[in-house]
């Protein structure tokens, strides 16, 4: 049993309540609590990444030992997969807590917002990390929860009607989620994935199967705001602060949508063709009217919202393709392939929007608008900010040498040797429209001539701000040595064998 | 926040201490009886909420009540947390270990750390709840303002 599995819980759990109570009393405690805390995440969370490799730990919550290899505890499980995951949630919670600590200034209640920062830590780590399929619905209320209520932490008008939505989408995927749980529950009597994996594999009822896959696809979809699900996204993402976007869009929606999803259709589920297809349909939807609806957007903000769809899009596009190529039991090397370009675009993801948002939160503290229409010409005042920028815009969209390139490119080719040539064709014009959107922010935003320029108290922002952003863009341009075999192989080929191996997982928890 | 009559105001003098006791007899017996730290916190919660709706209070001291509460609850959840990583400290290496002497089935003191658990549930639920109540009461008083 690996000891520091629930450290990952417990130590934000601790932090978010402890803050409450510092808070009060010392100034100012708060935001260096979290980034200390979530420091120390960052540190467990390489040591695991770098640790893990090929294996698969089981930490058994309270030490309860199955009975006749029948699991009867709570199961947190670290394996590849998991430590990529844990290590873009600590890595992308500490940057936007450390840059948090000058913008939030401009709000009241700076305990609030942190406890219910580390609050959503925890769950997402929660979510990641477990076993046990009610165990991740609890964590994932936790995360979500806080995000409502951060989401709504500026209490204007329109951030409250972005929260409220929000929370009714929210609750409706919640709802659907519990039911397709209560459903599994009820017919394999027990609630451990690798466990439901091995009842499943002994003989199932083929519709009501299917209509579980359906209640956990869409419940996991209105999470991870796959198309038909995504109503709710560009609100809140564009109306929630800075930070907190940067953690949405860049995290939250992964590690409660899109990492849940892969792991159950994966690992829980039997693997069948008809579901992956409807899988692969979701991703290209995803991907193709999420960047046209993003292209007319003059809010900064929403236009990232809406790049958020498009590119998780990517991700699901690419891991149906290698979920297709799996159920049919061919070309195993070109579904590893396709997962592992996947799970690569998801990583860059989170290190490129996150920064997109962090820059979005620059220029609205600086010049206090989001509307591309009334600015321009930053470039001069803010020289740190328009650098971050125009990396984390030629990262999404596609062009060498950043990470968002190789990524592309791997699923692109994954695409084509699977003869997938319509989707591999949109892949591309996606990627062009992308690059279209981006320079039509970078154009106006940081270039364009405008009376906005000549205002001299404009200068860049404090330095925990720039700090976040020059290190995400330093982690933009070196994500992309993971497109390199050797690294390639260390990092992301555990996380795909973990996935496309039938058995593994369930074997080995059951084993144990 | 004005209070209610005399007739109300005595009534909850009897009855708010017997219910405070009662949802502490209900937190005190979690491990041997039903309830426990949630059902009896609602109780207690419900004796602070009787006496608050009956004797009315001050605006100012409604918000430092509402701020008291929070700190109430977010130290019994540390301790909750606390108690389960003792047992992650003491021997096994086991998050939410009972790693105290059982006892004897049956004892008000058995079933190891227990009786613990829900003696700080049954707080950080009672402080939990209050600050929900205190939270609407605050609303309303500032709107009618």
């Amino acid at each position: 049993m690996n000891p520091l599995i629930p450290l990952f819980v417990v130590t934000p759990l601790v932090g978010a309540f402890l803050i409450m109570i510092t808070g009060r009393f010392i100034k100012e405690s708060d935001k260096y609590l979290t980034s200390f805390v979530l420091l120390f995440l960052v540190f467990i969370s390489f040591y695991s990444l770098l640790t893990t490799g090929e294996n698969l730990s089981v930490y058994k919550v309270g030490g309860w030992e199955p009975i006749n290899k029948v699991p009867i505890g709570i199961y947190m499980v670290m394996d590849g997969f998991t430590s990529i995951f844990v290590c873009i949630i600590n890595l992308i919670g500490f940057l936007s807590a450390f840059y948090s600590s000058s913008y939030i200034k401009r709000y009241t209640a700076g305990n609030y917002f942190y406890a219910l920062f580390c609050l959503m830590i925890a769950g997402m780590n929660g979510v990641v990390l477990s076993g046990d399929l009610f165990n991740i619905f609890v964590f994932l209320e936790i995360s979500v929860i806080s995000s409502y209520a951060l989401v709504a932490f500026g209490v204007e008008k329109n951030e409250l009607e972005a929260s409220f939505k929000y929370q009714v989408l929210g609750g409706l995927a919640s709802f659907l989620i519990l039911f397709g749980i209560g459903f599994i529950y009820w017919k394999t009597k027990t609630l451990n994935i690798a466990d439901i994996k091995e009842v499943f594999n002994a003989g199932y009822d083929k519709s009501y199967y299917l209509f579980v896959q359906i209640l956990i696809l869409s419940g996991f979809g209105l999470k991870a705001a796959i198309i038909p699900f995504h109503a709710w996204l560009p609100d809140a993402h564009s109306s929630a602060p800075s930070p907190i976007s940067a953690m949405l869009s860049g995290v939250l929606i992964k590690a409660v949508g899109i990492y849940v999803i892969i792991r159950l259709f994966f690992n829980m589920f039997a693997v069948s063709e008809g579901m992956a297809i409807l899988i692969t349909t979701l991703g290209t939807l995803s991907m193709v009217i999420g960047v046209f609806l993003a292209i007319g957007q003059w809010d900064i903000k929403r236009l990232l919202a809406y790049h958020s769809i498009s590119q998780m899009g990517y991700v699901v596009l690419s891991v149906g393709i290698g979920m297709t190529l799996v159920s049919r039991g061919a070309n195993q090397e070109v579904a590893s392939l396709a997962i592992a370009g996947g799970i690569f675009h998801l990583i860059n993801h989170a290190a490129f929007k996150g920064l997109l948002f962090l820059n979005a939160g620059a220029i609205e503290y600086t010049i206090g608008t989001r509307d591309l229409k009334e600015m321009g010409g930053l470039a001069k005042s803010m020289p740190v900010t328009s650098a971050t920028s125009f990396i984390a815009s030629m990262s999404i969209s596609g062009i060498p040498p950043f990470n968002g390139f190789f990524s592309k490119l791997i699923i692109i080719i994954a695409a084509i040797m699977a003869k997938f040539y319509l989707l591999a064709a949109l892949a591309v014009i996606v990627s062009i429209i992308t690059l279209a959107s981006f320079l039509k922010f970078q154009r106006y935003a940081f270039y364009s001539k405008s009376d906005v320029m000549k205002n001299p108290q404009i200068k860049e922002v404090p330095f925990p701000m720039v700090f976040s952003m020059v290190i995400l863009s330093i982690i933009c341009v070196l994500l992309s040595l993971l497109a390199i075999p050797d690294i390639r192989d260390a990092i992301l080929t555990p996380a795909v064998n973990i996935l496309t191996d039938p058995i593994k997982y369930s074997s080995i928890i059951i084993g144990q | 926040m004005k209070g209610m009559t005399l007739i109300v105001k005595k009534t909850t003098q009897l009855i708010g201490g017997m219910i405070f006791m009662y949802g502490i007899y209900v937190v005190a017996h979690g491990h041997l009886t039903p309830g426990g730290g949630f059902a009896g916190g609602v109780i207690i919660a419900g004796s602070f909420i009787l006496i608050t709706l009956a004797y009315g209070d001050d605006f100012l001291k409604l918000v430092g009540e509402k701020a008291g509460t929070t700190m109430v609850e977010s130290f019994a959840t540390i301790m909750v947390i606390l108690i389960a990583t003792s047992g992650f400290l003491f021997g096994t290496r086991i998050f939410f270990n009972n790693f105290l002497p059982k006892g004897v089935v049956g004892h008000l003191v058995s079933a190891g750390v227990l009786p613990l658990y829900n003696i700080f549930v049954g707080t950080e639920v009672a402080a939990s709840i209050f600050i929900i109540f205190l939270s609407l009461i605050i609303f309303k008083e500032e709107s009618s303002k």
